[in-house]
């Protein structure tokens, strides 16, 4: 077989200085003057977005890229589509390429349905006699026929989503490259994405696919690609990678966690995350937790200085990244006036945790206002559920049975030779 | 090397055409009065220069009326400055894409350059009518018009490319260009003929691309004005220079631009 896609000892290089500060010409005239022959470069400002990364990818492949947020795995597919290129190494990739970074790239609002059609598709690589192939296809894919004449400034994000995977869906390449495309959009659409990209598959394509939700890289490749700080850590079966990507997260569930040695936190640090505790609801620590429970999950704090007006939240996901639920004080509209500096903890009190037993990853994070992030932690701390006799029945539940379950009870007082019952 | 990025500018021929198309759909949907500005721009700028140059000034004019005069080299002028000012924005302006998908960059200079057309045809239409209201009939020479515009197109994606270019790495170019466009029109025999300056200065004028350009596109709609080939000549080679230019300038800069822009 072979290689459709070849990266040998790729490294690509950004100069943070040269990115914000020269690109005004006349500071670029100042330094000049200040002395023509100086090579300035600072190397604190040097950031390697990927640093000797190395594979190949054979024909047909279908390759999930997985790692945290800035490991650089963007970069990559960037590097591969040709849009950046690499500050060393080599890359080649025989083929039709078409790559989706995003849905509906170069969508203009004033042009109707039809016309951005032709454009989003010969931008992404179609000829027009293929789009006029097959643009009935593209119309009934995104259930828009009865728009095609309105300019698309008047369709909804839902609508314009849509039309932008209808495009990418009918493209006709030897190697797709697609960047988290999957992660917007109803349920239903995700499932017809999920369908067409499945037939991609099967009509014999090499994919290489980035996405932080395991259960669709799970789903539709066979081979994963971990990169993480700019280099490729594991490569392997995608059920071997994906296991060793999530036990980075956090080791099994403790009841106290200290989170002031985590280094992988987004944030401008004025307050900071110090430690959590799963705890019962008498405030005893809880190194348990089983389904059904009534629990407190306590967040402690240091702040270096008063903080005004922040919001404390978390967000609860599956094992493979699914998203469960995001809660915080903002949702409940709890506004903090002031924290004065030092340490405190706020509490979140949950009456039953409704949760298939599993195994959960929890995010925390602190933000102000104006979206302003103080302090974020990424799947910082895991949370196993144990099995419980929730149905009071003595039989296990788990996972196979769904995420979540609702306290309830059945009523079959409606069947009529049934008397009395429950 | 040279020959590899010209056959990719050929097999991306049809986004070429696209893009151009989308410039010119979304200028026509944008504004009421639609393609009607491709008229009343060169029309009202005559009518301005007929006043002040024409007769206040009294600037002679060759021998042609002075409105039709001005207007033989407004129209083209128009495509020139118009094209130029949107093309040297075409990178900065298309950063969504750059960052996104991969495509000969060189194209969002040639479309801008090519959807410049349209407009300049309507205005055309213009210098018919004019034409014909002061009842010149053009000779043979007007065969030779097209070439003259052809070689606006190759000066328009030359230049722009080298501005659009620097304009990602340096925002000032964006502020720059309306006023280059300003000197130049004036630096351009549009509002007076070449013969209006002294012998020496006609030399150095000459030097300017669009001097030649413009006075050729002019003198192949009189039959009995001759076309001065020296202006010609010396016009068309700045022009390739500035294409070469620009083009070397694009191919060493453009690998940086969707990492700045």
């Amino acid at each position: 077989m072979r290689n459709a896609i070849n990266v040998e000892q790729l490294s690509k290089k950004f100069e943070l200085g040269a990115l914000s500060q020269d690109t005004m010409l006349r500071e670029r005239l100042v330094k000049f003057f200040q002395g023509p022959f100086k090579k300035r470069v600072d190397e604190n400002q040097i950031i390697w977005a990927l640093k000797d990364v190395s594979f190949r990818i054979d024909e047909r492949e279908v390759v999930g890229i997985i790692g945290r947020n800035g490991a650089g795995k963007s970069t990559l597919l960037k590097v591969l589509s040709k849009i950046t290129y690499p500050t060393s190494g080599r890359v080649s990739v025989r083929g039709r390429v078409a790559s989706l970074l995003e849905v509906g790239t170069g969508f203009h609002e004033e042009l109707t349905g039809r016309e951005n059609i032709y454009l989003n598709g010969s931008i992404l690589g179609m000829k027009k006699k293929e789009v006029d192939a097959k643009m009935d296809a593209i119309l009934e894919f995104a259930g828009v026929e009865r728009f095609v004449e309105t300019p698309i400034k008047r369709y909804s994000s839902g609508m314009r989503l849509r039309l932008g995977f209808a495009v990418a869906a009918h493209l006709d390449p030897d190697i797709l490259i697609i960047d988290e495309v999957l992660a917007v959009g109803d349920a239903g659409f995700q499932k017809k994405c999920l369908n067409a990209m499945e037939d991609l598959r099967s009509g014999g394509r090499t994919v290489l696919f980035v996405s932080h939700n395991m259960a669709a890289v799970e789903n539709l490749c066979t081979r994963a690609i971990w990169i993480d700080d700019g280099r490729l850590r594991e490569d392997g079966p995608v059920q071997r990678v994906i296991e060793s990507y999530m036990a980075t997260f956090a080791s099994s569930q403790q009841a106290t966690t200290d989170l002031t040695q985590v280094e992988s936190r987004r944030g401008s640090g004025e307050i900071r995350y110090t430690g959590f505790e799963f705890l019962s609801r008498d405030g005893q620590p809880l190194s348990v937790t089983r389904s059904g429970d009534a629990t407190t999950w306590r967040f402690h704090y240091h702040a270096k200085e008063a903080i005004r007006y922040p919001f404390f939240g978390l967000r609860l996901f599956t094992e493979m990244g699914t998203l469960i639920t995001e809660t915080g004080t903002w949702h409940h509209g709890i506004a903090i006036p002031e924290i004065p500096p030092g340490e405190g903890h706020v509490d979140l009190e949950i009456d039953s945790l409704n949760l298939m037993p599993a195994r959960y990853l929890l995010t925390i994070g602190i933000s102000g206002e104006g979206f302003h992030v103080y302090d974020n932690l990424d799947h910082c701390a895991r949370l196993d559920i144990e099995d419980a006799n929730i149905y009071s029945s003595g039989r296990s539940l788990n996972t196979y049975y769904g995420i979540v379950f609702f306290p309830q009870r059945w009523r079959l007082t409606g069947i009529p030779s049934i008397t009395h019952q429950g | 090397m040279k020959s590899e990025s010209m056959s990719e500018l050929w097999r991306f021929r049809e986004l070429l055409y696209f893009l151009a198309w989308r410039d010119v759909k979304v200028r026509y949907k944008q504004a009421s009065l639609g393609v009607a500005w491709a008229i009343i721009q060169p029309l009202f700028t005559m009518l301005i220069f007929t006043l002040f140059f024409g007769r206040l000034a009294g600037v002679p004019s060759d021998g042609i009326p002075y409105p039709l005069f001005s207007v033989c080299a407004l129209v083209p002028w128009t495509y020139f400055a118009g094209t130029l000012s949107q093309a040297g924005n075409s990178l900065i302006s298309n950063s969504n894409l750059i960052t996104k998908v991969y495509f000969p960059r060189a194209l969002l200079p040639a479309a801008s350059a090519l959807g410049g057309m349209p407009d300049f045809l309507v205005g055309t239409g213009l210098l018919v009518v004019m034409m014909f209201y002061y009842r010149v009939r053009p000779g043979w020479q007007v065969l030779l018009a097209p070439l003259f515009v052809l070689g606006m197109m190759v000066l328009v994606f030359g230049m722009s490319m080298l501005l659009a270019a620097m304009n990602v790495r340096y925002r000032d170019v964006k502020y720059a260009i309306p006023f280059l466009i300003q000197i130049w029109l004036f630096v351009t025999p549009i509002i007076y003929p070449t013969t209006f300056l002294p012998k020496r200065f006609q030399k150095i004028l000459a030097l300017n691309p669009m001097a030649g350009l413009i006075e050729g596109f002019r003198a192949c709609l009189f039959p009995n004005h001759h076309l001065d080939w020296t202006l010609i000549g010396t016009s068309a080679a700045v022009t390739l220079v500035v294409l070469v230019v620009g083009a070397l300038y694009f191919r060493k800069t453009e690998r940086t631009f969707a990492d700045i822009i």
